[in-house]
C-alpha cells in the first residue's frame, strides 16, 4: 500500500519585523519577511522520513497570502510531491476555528484518499496549538497532539509522545491527524539545487474560497466566534529601573527592590540577616 | 426567581495532582470572577474513584462539583474527556469553562470547543470581566513578545486554556461545603479511535533550560570562555540554567543547546539575568515571557537595557561576582 500524507503548514513573520495593524489587531503580513513556521518542518520531516521507509505521497497544504507559496516550494525542495496553496482576501482573519474549518474542507475535496495529517504542534506567531486538534475534530478522524515518534502499521500507527511528565504510547487507527512535537524530527535542509528546481516545478495547485464551494459567511474573520479587542506591547508596561554605582552597591539595590520576587523564584530566604 | 443561573465550570485535570495544581489556581480565580456575572463557580471531573479530588475541589472554592465516575475512565483519553465535557456543556449550558494549560488540558480544549461551535483562546496568562460581562482572555503571541486580548461575543460557552502557575489557589478550607452531582455516563460514548498502551512517569531528569524558573543569560560582554564560567555558579546559587546568545557559543563558551533565541531555546522563567547582552531582535524574541527582567550592561542605552525591569549599568563580570558573594552570604542552606 501507498500511503498519502498531507503536512499542513504555515508561513509565519521572521521575528525580526512585527509589524501589526494596531487598531484591527491583525499583522500586516504583507509587509513582514515570511518563512515556514518551525515546527510545521518538523512535521514534513516526519512525513519525509516516512515516505522513505514506506513509499507515500507527500501533499503540503497551506492557507495564507499568495507569497505562502514560498514555504510551498521550500517543501517541494525538501522532499515533498505536490502542494496546495489557498488564498483569497476573504480567507483573511480566520481563528483556528475556522482554519481548521476551511484546511479540511481542502482536504476532503482535494485529498480525499488521506492516510495521515501531520501538523506542527504550535505555531510561532499566534501558538496556539489548536489547529491541529480541531482538524481532527472536522475530519471527524483520531488525532494525538505532540508525537515525538511514528511507527506506521498498516491500518494503525503507533506513536509515543511525552505528555505532562508521562511517556506514553499509543496505538491510533488511521486515518488520523497527529501534530509532531519539536524534539525530534530535526528539518533537514533544503539544498540550492533542489530549491532551484522546486521553483521551476508545476505541482502547486492554488485555491480561492469559490474554488473550495465556501461562502464568505463561512470564512475568514466573518466566521470566527472570537474577536481580538487590543494587541500590545507587554515591554510598554515594564518599569524600567536604572541602577548605578559599584558593584556592591547595584547588587544590594537589586536585592532590596527584587530581593522577595527574586526569593519566591527560587524558593529560598533572601533577607538581609534574619 | 431567576430560572436561569450563570455558572463558570472549571476542567478538572488531576492527572499528576500534586504538580499540577492549575485546577485549583482557576477555582480560586473563578471564584473571585463569579460575583461580577452572579455565576456559581463548578468543577467538573471525569474519572474512576475520584472522591478525594472532589473534596479537594469543594476545599478549594468549587460551590457544586458535576461527577462522572465510572470504571471504564480510568484511563485518561482526551477523545472520552472530549465526549464528555461536550455532553454535560450542552446539558447545563455554562457561561465560561476555564481549563489548565497542561499538555492533556490544551489537546483537549480544543476539540470541546470545535464541537461546541465556540471560539477558544490558549494559554491565557489574565482573565477579566469587561462591562458587558465577557470575559477578555489575555494571551502571549510571538513569544510573549505581544499580548493579545480576545473575547468571545455571540458564542457560548466563552473557553480559555490557562497557564498553570498563573493565579495563586485559595488555602483549603475544611469547613466549605458544596454540592456534589453525579451524571450517569452517557451510553452513546464512542469507542477512542486512538488508544493508550502504555504510559510511564518519566523519571526526574536535569532541568531543561526552557523549563527552567530562573535562567542566567550570557552574551558577548561577559569578556571571555573563562569569565563566562562564573555565571553558572551563579545559576546553581538560584537554582537556575544558564543561556547564551550566538556568538557565545559560536565561540564555544558553551554548548549550542543554550542557545536562546529564534534559532535556539524560548524561555519563559521567573527571573531572567541578562549578562552584557546587546538584546538585538532574534534574541529578545525568545525572552519576552520572562516575569522579571535584570539587565547588566555597560552601554545603558542597548536595547536589551529597555526592555528590562531593572537595567544595572555596570560591568558585567564584576556584578556577577558581586551577586555570587552576596548570595551565598544571604542563602543558608
Ligand atoms: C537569522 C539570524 C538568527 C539569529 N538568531 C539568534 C539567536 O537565536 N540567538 C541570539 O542570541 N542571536 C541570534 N542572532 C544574532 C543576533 O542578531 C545578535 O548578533 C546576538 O544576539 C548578539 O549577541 P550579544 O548580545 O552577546 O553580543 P553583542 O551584540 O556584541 O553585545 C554585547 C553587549 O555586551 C555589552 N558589554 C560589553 N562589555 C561589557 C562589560 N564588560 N560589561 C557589561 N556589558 C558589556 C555591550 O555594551 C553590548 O551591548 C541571529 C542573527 C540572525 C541574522
Ligand atoms: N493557515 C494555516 N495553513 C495551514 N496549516 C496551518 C495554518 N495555521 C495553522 N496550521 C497548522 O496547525 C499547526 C498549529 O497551529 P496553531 O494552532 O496556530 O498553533 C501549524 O503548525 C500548522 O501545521
Amino acid at each position: 500500500m501507498r500511503y498519502h500524507f498531507v503536512v499542513c503548514m504555515k508561513q509565519v513573520p521572521m521575528v525580526s519585523e512585527l509589524p501589526w495593524d494596531s487598531r484591527s489587531g491583525r499583522l500586516r503580513r504583507d509587509l513582514a519577511d515570511g518563512m515556514m513556521n518551525p515546527a510545521c518542518k518538523h512535521a514534513l520531516e516526519a512525513a519525509i522520513q516516512l515516505k522513505d521507509r514506506h513509499g507515500a505521497r507527500i501533499t503540503v497544504l497551506t492557507m495564507g497570502p499568495v507569497m505562502a507559496e514560498e514555504i510551498l516550494r521550500e517543501a517541494l525542495a525538501m522532499g515533498a510531491d505536490s502542494g496546495i496553496l489557498l488564498t483569497d482576501p476573504k480567507m483573511a482573519g480566520a481563528d483556528t476555528m475556522v482554519t481548521s474549518f476551511t484546511l479540511a474542507r481542502a482536504i476532503t475535496r482535494e485529498c480525499p484518499d488521506f492516510d495521515l495529517v501531520l501538523c506542527g504542534c504550535h505555531t510561532s506567531d499566534s501558538e496556539t496549538a489548536q489547529v491541529g486538534p480541531q482538524l481532527a475534530e472536522e475530519l471527524n478522524v483520531a488525532g494525538v497532539a505532540y508525537v515525538e515518534k511514528l511507527d506506521l502499521q498498516h491500518h494503525t500507527v503507533r506513536l509515543e509522545r511525552e505528555a505532562d511528565d508521562f511517556l506514553e504510547t499509543i496505538e491510533m487507527d488511521l486515518p488520523g491527524v497527529v501534530t509532531i512535537a519539536t524534539q525530534r524530527y530535526t528539518p533537514r535542509y533544503a539544498s540550492l539545487g533542489g530549491l532551484q528546481e522546486a521553483f521551476d516545478r508545476d505541482s502547486i495547485t492554488v485555491i480561492d474560497a469559490q474554488g473550495l464551494g465556501l461562502t464568505p459567511e463561512q470564512i475568514g474573520r466573518n466566521a470566527s466566534p472570537t474577536r481580538i479587542l487590543d494587541v500590545y506591547s507587554p515591554a510598554a508596561q515594564k518599569e524600567n529601573i536604572v541602577m548605578r554605582g559599584s558593584a556592591k552597591k547595584v547588587v544590594e539595590d537589586l536585592l532590596d527592590q527584587f530581593g522577595d520576587q527574586i526569593a519566591a523564584a527560587i524558593g529560598k530566604d533572601l533577607k538581609p540577616n534574619g | 426567581m431567576r430560572r436561569f443561573q450563570n455558572s463558570i465550570w472549571v476542567y478538572g485535570d488531576y492527572r499528576n495532582y500534586f504538580q499540577n495544581r492549575v485546577t485549583l489556581q482557576l477555582l480560586a480565580r473563578a471564584v473571585e470572577l463569579a460575583p461580577e456575572i452572579d455565576a456559581d463557580v463548578c468543577a467538573v471531573i471525569f474519572g474512576h474513584s475520584v472522591d478525594d479530588f472532589v473534596g479537594e475541589y469543594i476545599a478549594h472554592g468549587a460551590q457544586k462539583v458535576y461527577v462522572i465516575d465510572h470504571p471504564d475512565l480510568k484511563t485518561y483519553s482526551s477523545e472520552t474527556h472530549a465526549a464528555l465535557l461536550t455532553h454535560l456543556s450542552r446539558r447545563f449550558s455554562p457561561e465560561i469553562i476555564l481549563i489548565g494549560a497542561t499538555d492533556f488540558g490544551r489537546e483537549l480544549a480544543p476539540r470541546v470547543a470545535k464541537r461546541l461551535g465556540t471560539g477558544l483562546t490558549a494559554d491565557c496568562i489574565r482573565l477579566s470581566i469587561d462591562d458587558n460581562g465577557l470575559l477578555i482572555q489575555t494571551a502571549p503571541a510571538f513569544g510573549g513578545n505581544l499580548l493579545a486580548k480576545t473575547v468571545t461575543p455571540a458564542c457560548r460557552p466563552q473557553m480559555a486554556t490557562v497557564r498553570p502557575g498563573t493565579f495563586q489557589e485559595l488555602p483549603h478550607n475544611d469547613d466549605a461545603v458544596g454540592d456534589i452531582i453525579p451524571v450517569t455516563m452517557p451510553e452513546d460514548l464512542p469507542v477512542p479511535r486512538a488508544r493508550l498502551m502504555r504510559s510511564e512517569r518519566i523519571p526526574k531528569r536535569a532541568q531543561r533550560l526552557e523549563d527552567a524558573q530562573v535562567v542566567v543569560c550570557g552574551g558577548r560582554g561577559m569578556g571571555s570562555k573563562t569569565k563566562f564560567k562564573k555565571l553558572f555558579e551563579l545559576a546553581r546559587l538560584l537554582g537556575g540554567e544558564v543561556g547564551a546568545t550566538r556568538p557565545v557559543v559560536y565561540s564555544n563558551w558553551i554548548a549550542h543547546d543554550a542557545l536562546v533565541g529564534q534559532a535556539g531555546k524560548h524561555v519563559h522563567p521567573q527571573v531572567l539575568f541578562s549578562f552584557g547582552v546587546s538584546g538585538a531582535i532574534q534574541h529578545t524574541a525568545a525572552i519576552a515571557d520572562a516575569d522579571l527582567i535584570v539587565a547588566i550592561n555597560k552601554n545603558p542605552e542597548a536595547p536589551m537595557m529597555k526592555m528590562a525591569d531593572t537595567a544595572i549599568v555596570a560591568d558585567a563580570n564584576q556584578v556577577c561576582s558581586s551577586l555570587i558573594r552576596e548570595l551565598k552570604r544571604r542563602i543558608r542552606e
